[in-house]
């Protein structure tokens, strides 16, 4: 069945108040959403399984409170549900009412006078979420777009196999047999375009025959998203072998992307395969009112949702323990990556074998012997739900993170890309500036907000500690206001726009974010100490603040949260806001728990190679922000 | 009374202990409920499906694709040999033939028409389960393999490397502090699982494999010998595939740590045993530690150690498991309802603690202590 006629027959069946915008998801129980005034909403995360509620107070949504338990989808219980109920139980006893039946097996819906709730949503990560292998033909072009349907869709995308990636046949049947997918999602072809090459992508999965890790009973579902004239040939090669099923062309053509139709039919297939397969998912599914999400996905549709709100562009950032997801709306066009192994604990020592040594220690203003460094961080690795208790590791694991964000935003930057090999129209005006098909799209002097969320950002104990994380890693260029998700709802709210977008966004406003304040930063590089940026900014109550900012400094006007100024801003000559070498702009600032945080440490920022230097630079920059009690 | 959830490593001495043993695809499980098995016992086995190997038949006859049905010669499901004619051009008045020869040992699985692609598949290759410990079927997965019960002591370690091995144990160290070293290990030890105390360097693993030792457990392994080991730094912990000549098994972590009293004592008690270890780790979804078991014969249901609680309360047994203090075994004093500031400002739930050596009193996180479960 077509959305669009899912659409229609939810509308015939519930009535026209129900939906509050399209129906995107399958299953939907019939409540009257003008009636919903208690919302329960749940995440189930790799580790922890996180509960809000959410009711209406005069007149307004807003989030309630949050429980937490640990998620059980492992043995001995092995039963997501379990978790999901200690959560609520939690909710429970919070709020000073009850939640769930006497047994505590089941969520009363609805609402009883002042027992239950109207509505229940959840979305999951747990059981190391949605691992696909995505093909196509050519690598940098439908292989490119599959991988952005998946990781759209809230996949971890293990591997991009494609016609040209270099790898014989052989190599490819192996890869598939190792990786163990828990979906794959085969395209290929312009329609109308080639369909031997897809034909050979369907022999090299049938070939491989490929075992999902969920068991002997989990029949494979391969999704075809190519082109249309290769359907059958599809079909005749793996028809049988798997549990194959068709949506439209990803790339009908080649200046095209339709990445919507696959996005949807593989949340349909998480849900109809890999979660029917994970413990006490059958179970959980029938406890909530529309379809269970998987959490990146929910995040992403928050993110694009308050871009399209809002009007602005957006990165949001996840840090989690296992991995970090980045979503990015310019252009109007919604990216997502998901860098599987950046995390704080389970991937941290995978961090730290990426970015090496020296670039961890970069950030930290002490010195630390290297053997002892690793045994810290494997040993945080092995027993991923320890915290710092001792100051000089809160830094390091802060360092650490300093760099999962870096990498990760490096790979986002890599993926989040236009459309490559396609025709462009150049006019006379391009005879100097010929840029290539397939730039990035991430252009951080158009950056509107920088969202944050995840442990070590949502929980940081001082709030300048979250703001200079995400500038040392992003470095984001002219003017950026700064955020972070205060407890990591955002996955819940998601999943709850979908259905209720008014009580999603009203939350996310008023409990979701915390406002940091706004980053200014200009671009360039020169002399260590000269002016780099002469700021005045006229307050609320009409007080003008005038600052003189040097390079290599960092400085903070303090800017309530509400509250927003005027500024003008002239870079010196040799430095960038946005409008060009030593060009004045004026702007609008936001203020925050943080404040206005004048950077002025140049881009690119380059640290000092001696180390005393570099830890003297550290300490003043740390000391400016007031970012750490006496070290 | 307060109490937490803050579960641990099980260290127990009698334990019922219980493991599936599974083939990766449907085959024949060769034991019925109820029999005995050893270690050694072949419990199932199946064939895994050959490698396959494509073959651009078009391209090497110079034709194309659909063309090729007329020019093979061998059909689907035909055997094949090594060097053997596959397919075969007519050629001009029978010269000038163009052939494909057979690059394996196998069979033809499936031509295509479309792409003009062969594909060659390998014999089957045979796949054995085996017992892992002796004991008895608990229960038989029909054509998927059996659940092993048996009775004995049980240790989870934190991290290993290397595959499953059964060996008989010999314990090395004399204290839970000894360092174990090369100078330590002597040939008398080949074969077995030798037991360190709180490390095990990097000279002492390089001579256990040079010696034929089968096995090592030890309190502590350094992460800089682990990269060096290996030969990459390692990123991820998922562990069990190395086949490195020995297996590991860590019992507290990364660095010099002391192993825990119990578990030493445990280990020395049963010097001598018949052990299977298994190095496999995988720290993340599907969390799986390293483990010891040493089974018990005649031990029986009722001398299990039954008590299993994973909550926390005064008096419990712990062991820190992060800086400061890492290592050190402690037992609760109180359990504060409200979370209160650590060093790094943070504020979270924590637990007073008496180290048991010391006597020396902290108040922690609780999600920086474990309870070493009885």
């Amino acid at each position: 069945m077509t959305d669009l006629a899912m659409t229609n027959l939810a509308k015939k069946c519930l009535g026209k108040k129900f939906l509050a915008k399209k129906a995107l998801t399958r299953k939907v129980n019939p409540v009257d959403i003008e009636k919903i005034e208690s919302i329960l909403a749940t995440d189930c995360g790799s580790t922890t399984t996180k509960a809000i509620l959410i009711e209406k107070r005069d007149g307004e949504f807003r989030l309630i409170v949050r429980g937490e338990a640990p998620t059980t989808v492992e043995a001995p219980v092995e039963d997501v549900t379990k978790g999901v109920l200690n959560a609520v139980s939690e909710v429970q006893e919070l709020v000073g009412r009850q939640i769930l039946t006497d047994d505590g097996s089941d969520i009363i819906k609805p609402r009883q006078g002042n027992k239950g709730v109207d509505f229940y949503v959840s979305t999951s990560s747990a059981g190391g979420g949605l691992q696909m292998m995505v093909a196509g033909v050519v690598k940098t072009m439908s292989g490119e777009s599959a991988a952005r349907a998946a990781l759209g869709a809230g996949a971890i995308v293990m591997d991009v196999m494609a016609t040209n990636d270099g790898r014989l046949p052989h190599q490819k049947i192996q890869r598939i047999r190792h990786l163990r997918p828990d979906m794959i999602l085969l395209s290929g072809g312009v329609d109308g375009g080639t369909t031997s090459h897809v034909a050979e992508l369907a022999e090299i999965i049938s070939a491989a025959s490929p075992k999902a890790r969920l068991g002997i009973g989990y029949e494979l579902p391969v999704l075809f998203a190519g082109n249309k004239d290769a359907a059958g040939l599809v079909k005749e090669r793996l028809q049988g072998k798997v549990a194959l099923d068709f949506t439209d062309n990803l790339r009908p053509t080649l200046e095209r992307e339709n990445l919507m139709p696959a996005r949807l039919k593989i949340q349909e297939l998480f849900l109809e395969h890999v979660m029917s397969h994970a413990p006490g998912y059958p179970h959980l599914m029938k406890l909530t009112d529309v379809d269970i999400m998987p959490t990146p996905g929910a995040v992403g549709d928050i993110m694009q949702l308050i871009s399209r709100r809002k009007g602005i562009t957006v990165v949001g950032v996840d840090i989690g323990g296992a991995t970090t997801d980045i979503f990015s709306v310019f252009q109007g066009i919604y990216n997502k990556s998901v860098s599987a192994n950046y995390g704080m604990s389970y991937s941290i020592s995978n961090v730290f074998a990426e970015a090496g040594m020296e670039n961890i220690m970069r950030w930290v203003p002490f010195a630390v012997d290297e053997r002892d460094l690793r045994n810290r961080v494997k040993n945080k690795m092995i027993r991923p739900t320890t915290i710092p208790s001792l100051l000089e590791e809160l830094v390091v694991e802060q360092a650490c993170a300093r760099e999962a964000l870096r990498l990760s935003f490096d790979q986002h930057r890599s993926l989040a890309v236009g459309l490559k090999g396609i025709q462009q129209e150049r006019s006379i005006g391009d005879v100097f500036e010929q840029t290539m098909t397939g730039q990035t799209l991430v252009n951080l002097k158009d950056l509107n907000m920088l969202i944050g969320s995840g442990g070590v950002l949502s929980h940081a104990p001082r709030r300048q500690q979250s703001a200079m994380m995400m500038i040392d890693s992003f470095l984001p260029e002219g003017v950026t206001q700064l955020t972070v998700d205060s407890i990591f709802m955002m996955p819940q709210l998601g999943v709850l726009a979908k259905v209720y977008e008014q009580a999603a966004l009203s939350v996310f406003d008023k409990d979701c974010l915390i406002y940091l304040g706004t980053c200014i930063s200009p671009t360039g590089v020169i002399k260590d100490g000269d002016v780099a940026l002469e700021a005045s900014v006229t307050m609320p109550d009409g007080a003008v603040v005038k600052e003189i900012l040097k390079a290599g400094e960092l400085k903070v006007v303090p800017l309530p949260v509400g509250q927003t100024a005027r500024a003008r801003l002239k870079p010196t000559y040799g430095m960038d806001m946005g409008n060009g070498d030593g060009v004045a702009i004026e702007v609008e600032v936001y203020g925050g728990v943080v404040g206005l945080i004048f950077d002025t440490r140049g881009r690119p920022l380059n640290l000092p190679k001696d180390d005393r230097e570099r830890i003297k630079k550290l300490q003043s920059w740390n000391a400016a922000l007031d970012m750490y009690p006496k070290l | 009374m307060a109490s937490a959830y803050t579960p641990g490593l099980k260290i127990v001495g009698k334990a019922r202990f219980e493991k599936d043993r599974k083939l990766p695809m449907r085959g024949t499980v060769h034991v019925k409920k109820g029999e005995r098995v050893t270690a050694e016992t072949v419990v199932a086995s199946t064939h895994l499906p050959g490698n396959v190997f494509p073959m651009n038949v078009a391209n090497i006859l110079g034709c194309e694709p659909k063309e090729i049905i007329e020019f093979m010669v061998k059909k689907v499901g035909d055997r094949v040999k090594k060097g053997e004619i596959i397919a075969e051009t007519p050629g001009l008045w029978g010269f000038f033939k163009n052939r494909v020869e057979s690059c394996i040992v196998g069979s033809l699985e499936n031509i295509s028409t479309v792409t003009g692609q062969v594909i060659l598949r390998e014999p089957p290759i045979p796949i054995e389960v085996h017992g892992y410990v002796d004991g008895e079927v608990a229960d038989v997965y029909a054509e998927e393999g059996i659940r092993v019960a048996t009775y004995g002591a049980f240790i989870q370690g934190i991290f290993g490397i290397g595959p499953e091995v059964v060996a008989p144990l010999k314990m090395v160290a004399r204290d839970p502090a000894d360092v174990l070293d090369a100078k330590d290990i002597s040939p008398e030890h080949k074969g077995k699982i030798i037991v360190g105390g709180s490390l095990v360097t990097a000279p002492a693993l390089a001579r256990a494999i040079e010696l034929g030792v089968k096995g090592v457990i030890a309190g502590g392994y350094d992460a800089f010998d682990l990269k060096e080991f290996l030969g990459y730094d390692l990123g991820v912990a998922i562990t069990g595939n190395e086949d490195k000549g020995v297996t590991l098994v860590v019992t507290e972590g990364f660095g010099k740590i002391a192993m825990a009293k119990k578990t030493f004592d445990l280990l020395k008690a049963s010097e001598g045993r018949k052990t299977s270890i298994n190095g496999a780790t995988q720290i993340r979804a599907g969390v799986i530690r390293p483990e010891v078991v040493i089974p018990i014969e005649g031990l029986k249901d009722q001398d299990v150690s039954k008590s299993s609680s994973m909550g926390m309360t005064v008096g419990t047994l712990l062991r820190i498991i992060r800086q400061p203090k890492f290592g050190s075994v402690a037992k609760v004093v109180s359990l504060p309802e409200k979370p209160a500031h650590i060093d790094t400002e943070a504020k979270v739930r924590i637990v007073e603690i008496e180290i048991l050596n010391t006597g020396e009193k902290l108040n922690l996180p609780r999600a920086n202590v474990e309870i070493i479960e009885e």
